[in-house]
């Protein structure tokens, strides 16, 4: 029998994620509001009306240039985002359609990289970086995000192949399609959100990784992780040119998650109702 | 035409040849002031040595410390030039990570950097890295809240001075806390004001054979102090304040008294930021009338890492950034009072000087009191005034900088605090191998 839900509790349930909404935003909203004062202002306590001054903003962009950092980011992690995927769709059709006795393990062995410390192998790495003579390179950090992102990657799309029904993949190979015809003509297009959205998650998590971005790259590869950095300042005021240097390092994976909020709603929902 | 399309290419072939001649130095620093004027006025430096460019990776202080110790542990070979501190300098150079700076130049006059700046960036009475700008720590007060107070502060106070006038000066219906110190838990925070105090109460963190001292009677009364007199006289949440939050109070006028780096002599100063620019006077850190006085000496200086391939090159850039023709470029262009201060005695006795920075004489004063060589009144084993150089120390301060904090904090008594610091630190010392 279909729960009946008043008006008045969908009003209280509306309320109550939209204040629970703001209160995860706020910390972002802050930051912005912060960008558009002045030092003085931004440490003078709590205020949510700034003088709506753009010296910050100046400041920034003379002190480093923006576009630099920016460009390494935007190849950085759509580079390392199609690399993911062109590595992770066919692992996860292996798993989701001809899995073995193992299949589990595999998988939860790849997750189980994900637990571990990053720093705990920093000293490993950087000496292959630095013996390799990969440290402050693009191609190198966008192949090591790769495989950072790479297990979450592939348990998405697993997560999602596995809700498509493998009769359609039969009858697709008893029409006599190969398996790179299977997996490009049939599989993908089914699997679209699921792999849109997983595209989009792995292009925040690269855009927003630091502790690796910051140890590998100086000045060549640095991406917009090591704009936000440079920002800090133990003694003198930084605030409102931190929060600046934020804002405009967040803008654009905020706008790009806004126009595509549809696709990651439905990607990240996908299988989750039977 | 032909005669344009040649000059042309010739000019051409000359860029080229120039840039592929041209030497790229990476430069790390950290994001202060004076380190933002040194890569606006960097075009001068390129301008007279077209052959060298500059890479400049600014980093927040940690991230860089950390970054630039991987780095130089693996050889990775990624930074020409280093802006560290005068905590790593004795270590790395003992390590043989850096590159001693012999070749700075016949007009460098490496007799004028402040004698106690020049050792403590020195080793085996080698230089190993060049001051960009160095500092103590003092008292800035308020000279109209102790006279309301009924207070003199003289220009060298005693702890129980300080202390007095720090509560004559609070008023706490008005928001004027009587003092403001650090807090905030970290070996270069609260840990910098607390271990150099201790030195005046006559305090170490080691004796002669590294045996931790956080037992002795000297640190309970320093402790007990520190954290009886904030909880009388200091804002509250004094446990999360560092120099920035305290620099904050300071301005909008909360605070009595401030003793903290030398450094922010300038920003309290100065009436864009401070609501108290005019009313600020100085005074040297205090001393308990055991010979030491509670101050600091610090000094961000430039390095070479010894995996630089362009070590030349470093020496050239060095040499300009750390001369007394340097200072005289950012007086012409920025005024005498933005000159990095702390590093060389000429400075401190240039009039232009004295006039733009009415702090000057105090600075030099505390600069002078402090000895990184003889930092305490008991015979210690190693050097650093407001820290231990050695590499333990980064770990083991922050540790105990919590536990002070906590006490700070109430979350803890001041007794227990240093049982677990004596705890933590025999263990630490045991484990590097110090105690056998």
């Amino acid at each position: 029998m279909a729960r009946t839900v008043t008006n008045r509790q969908k009003a209280v349930t509306t309320v109550v994620v939209w204040i629970i909404a703001l209160l995860i935003f706020f910390p972002i909203l802050y930051t912005i509001i912060t960008s558009f004062k002045s030092e003085t202002e931004a440490i003078q306590g709590f205020n949510l009306i700034p003088s709506g001054t753009l010296e910050s903003y100046a400041e920034v962009e003379a002190q480093r240039g923006y576009f630099r950092f920016f460009l390494n980011s935007v190849i950085i992690s759509v580079g390392s985002t199609l690399l993911a995927l062109v590595v992770a769709v066919p692992a996860a059709w292996s798993m989701a359609f001809s899995p073995t006795r193992r299949t589990k393990d595999v998988l939860m062995w790849m997750l189980s990289t994900k637990m571990m410390p990053a720093v705990a192998v920093l000293v490993p790495l950087y000496l292959i970086f630095a013996r390799l003579g990969l440290l402050d390179n693009r191609v190198a950090i966008t192949v090591m995000l790769t495989l950072i992102n790479l297990p979450i990657v592939v348990w998405m799309l697993y997560t999602y192949f596995r809700e498509i029904p493998g009769e359609i993949l039969e009858a697709s190979r008893m029409d006599g399609a190969s398996l790179w015809n299977e997996i490009v003509y049939v599989l993908t297009p089914m699997a679209v959100p699921g792999i849109a959205s997983t595209m989009l998650l792995n292009i925040i998590l690269a855009w927003n990784e630091a502790f690796w971005t910051i140890q590998l790259t100086t000045t060549n590869a640095a991406p917009l992780t090591v704009f936000i950095s440079s920002f800090s300042s133990p003694q003198g005021l930084f605030w409102a040119k931190l929060s600046a240097a934020s804002t405009l390092a967040i803008a654009p994976i905020l706008i790009m998650g806004w126009f595509s909020q549809r696709q990651l709603v439905r990607g990240l929902t996908f299988g989750a109702v039977k | 035409m032909r005669p344009f399309a040649f000059t042309l290419g010739l000019c051409t072939a000359s860029l080229l040849a120039v840039a592929a001649h041209a030497e790229t130095l990476t430069i790390a620093t950290v994001n202060n002031g004076d380190m933002i004027r040194m890569q606006k006025l960097a075009g001068e430096f390129t301008k007279a040595n077209p052959d060298i460019q500059l890479n400049w990776v600014t980093l927040e202080e940690n991230v860089l410390r950390q970054r630039v110790t991987t780095d130089i542990a693996n050889k990775g070979g990624q930074f020409d030039v280093l802006t560290i501190g005068t905590y790593e300098v004795p270590i790395w150079a003992k390590n043989d990570w850096l590159v001693p700076l012999d070749n700075l130049g016949a007009d460098y006059d490496v007799d004028d950097l402040i004698p106690a700046i020049r050792n403590g960036l020195s080793s085996d009475g080698k230089l190993y890295a060049a001051p960009f700008y160095g500092e103590s720590s003092f008292i800035m007060y308020r000279k109209d809240l102790a006279e309301k107070a009924g207070v003199t502060l003289p220009e060298a106070p005693t702890w129980d001075q300080v202390a007095d006038a720090a509560r004559k000066m609070t008023d706490r219906a008005n928001g004027i806390n009587g003092i403001c110190l650090r807090g905030k838990a970290g070996w270069g925070e609260n840990m910098a004001f607390l271990t150099a105090t201790a030195n005046a109460f006559g305090a170490r963190w080691f004796d002669e054979n590294w045996k931790p001292q956080f037992d002795q009677p000297e640190w309970k009364k320093t402790l007990q102090s520190y954290v009886d007199l904030m909880k009388e006289a200091g804002p509250e949440g004094a446990s999360s304040n560092g120099f920035n939050e305290n620099l904050a109070l300071f301005q909008q006028g909360k605070c009595g008294m401030w003793i903290d780096a030398t450094v922010a002599a300038s920003f309290v100063t100065n009436p864009a930021d401070s609501t108290v620019a005019d009313k600020v006077g100085f005074a040297l850190a205090p001393d308990t009338g055991l010979g030491k006085r509670g101050n600091w000496l610090w000094a961000w200086s430039l390095a070479i890492p010894a995996g630089s391939q362009k070590v030349e090159s470093a020496e050239k850039f060095i040499s300009w950034a750390t001369s007394k023709a340097y200072g005289e470029l950012v007086a012409s262009k920025e005024g005498w009072a933005n000159v990095p201060p702390g590093t060389r005695q000429s400075l401190y006795a240039n009039a232009d000087y004295q006039k733009a920075a009415p702090f000057a004489k105090m600075t030099i004063d505390s600069i002078n009191a402090a000895d990184p060589t003889k930092p305490t009144v008991k015979p210690v084993p190693y050097t650093g005034v407001q820290f231990v150089a050695i590499p333990e120390f980064q770990g083991l301060g922050t540790t105990v900088g919590q536990l002070f904090s906590a006490a700070l904090a109430g979350q803890m008594s001041v007794d227990d605090a240093l049982a677990q610091a004596q705890t933590a630190a025999t263990s630490t010392m045991t484990e590097g191998g110090y105690i056998q």
